[in-house]
């Protein structure tokens, strides 16, 4: 079973073709538990934070927190949310404490080609989901 | 069995996370670890255990079947004892035979008490398998909601307390299509230039009007040099 860290250097080892064009910058956070930042085509505002839990590996993308949703259309929301679930590829919505996420899980056997579409698909997933659900949010 | 869905839905929707409370006891992954290698070893035992039972009520069935061919053997003799008129000799295999039913009951009464022992024994065994199989998916949600718990706090730290982002989504999106529009903005711009006011399509025009480096390729060249050499010639 190999770190989040390994997985990300092959990462960022892939030839351009494999990462079909997409750029990706990594960064560790501090902290004892091993969390890693990465960015998608530079895009800092959308961050993907890559954990792992012993049999698999979390990716993590934020979106909003409760204190944006516009109270009265938050129950149309969240059934958005869970109409679109099955929908989005390798993703999912989430929610942790008050913060409303898409996530993906791997396991952590992955080759660094599944994460690179992985993340590629998840920071693309969050921006058509924050488009698509803008109409909600104040 | 509890199940643990609810309890972890009540935990957080009492806000367990955001007073900074651990929704997973520490414990709790500890005794599921504990919990599923005590079954994992009443597993391994049982199916030993059953595994000498089933061998003991195979013995069994031999030990019955042994008696049923002796009987017939010495009931056959009792009859020919009687044809013979030999009622004495009669009498003493019959004493046999009484021996023979009475061990053979023997073994039939313990042939069940086996056969008994071996359904108890599969009926643990199975009820283990789906403790060990319900503990497995307990401790995988308990392990990932540690997970995102010790992340979260890594990256809040990180970040600064309450703040998970730079920007909200609204602002966020806004950007990033403002970055994606000048990029294809830019582009757009990069092309009609070139287009409009490049010295290539200059050279485009000229060319198509005649003027300025018409070279018609290998033909004409070879054209002119012709000319040189008739000259020449």
């Amino acid at each position: 079973m190999q770190s989040i860290n390994q997985v990300m250097e092959g990462v960022l080892a892939l030839d351009e073709e494999s990462r079909l064009g997409v750029e990706f910058d990594i960064q560790p956070i501090p902290g004892d538990t091993e969390v890693i930042q990465v960015l998608v085509n530079g895009q800092e505002e959308l961050p993907i934070f890559v954990t792992a839990s012993d049999d698999q590996i979390l990716c993590i993308c934020y979106l909003w927190s409760e204190d944006e949703i516009k109270s009265d259309s938050k129950v149309e929301m969240l059934e958005s949310m869970l109409d679109m679930n099955m929908p989005m590829p390798l993703s999912s919505f989430g929610r942790i404490d008050d913060k409303y996420a898409i996530f993906g899980a791997m396991s952590t056997g992955s080759t660094a080609q599944d994460m690179a579409v992985e993340l590629t698909m998840l920071h693309d997933n969050a921006i058509d989901a924050i488009d698509a659900l803008l109409p909600y949010l104040k | 069995m509890t199940g643990l869905f609810k309890k972890l839905i009540t935990a957080f929707r009492g806000g367990a996370r955001e007073v900074g409370e651990a929704v997973v006891d520490m414990n709790a992954i500890r005794i599921y670890e504990q919990e599923i290698a005590d079954a994992r070893n009443n597993l391994a035992r049982a199916k030993q255990d059953l595994t000498g039972v089933i061998a003991k009520e195979m013995q069994a069935e031999r030990d019955i079947k042994r008696i049923n061919t002796e009987l017939e053997r010495y009931e056959q003799h009792a009859i020919d004892a009687l044809n013979k008129g030999r009622e004495d000799l009669a009498e003493e295999v019959a004493v046999k035979i009484a021996e023979l039913e009475a061990e053979r009951g023997n073994h039939e009464a313990a042939k069940k008490q086996f056969h008994a022992h071996v359904e108890r024994l599969k009926d643990i065994m199975k009820q283990t398998e789906a403790t060990i199989r319900q503990h497995e998916r307990e401790l995988a949600m308990v392990r990932t909601t540690e997970s995102v718990q010790k992340a979260t706090r890594s990256i809040t730290d990180n970040y600064g307390a309450g703040a998970t982002r730079l920007l909200d989504a609204k602002s966020s999106l806004e950007r990033i299509k403002k970055r994606q529009m000048d990029f294809s903005d830019r582009m757009a711009a990069a092309d009609a230039l070139d287009k409009e006011s490049g010295s290539g399509s200059l050279d485009d025009k000229l060319k198509s009007a005649g003027i300025g480096d018409t070279s018609g390729g290998s033909s004409e060249v070879m054209a002119r040099l012709k000319k040189r050499a008739g000259g020449q010639g």
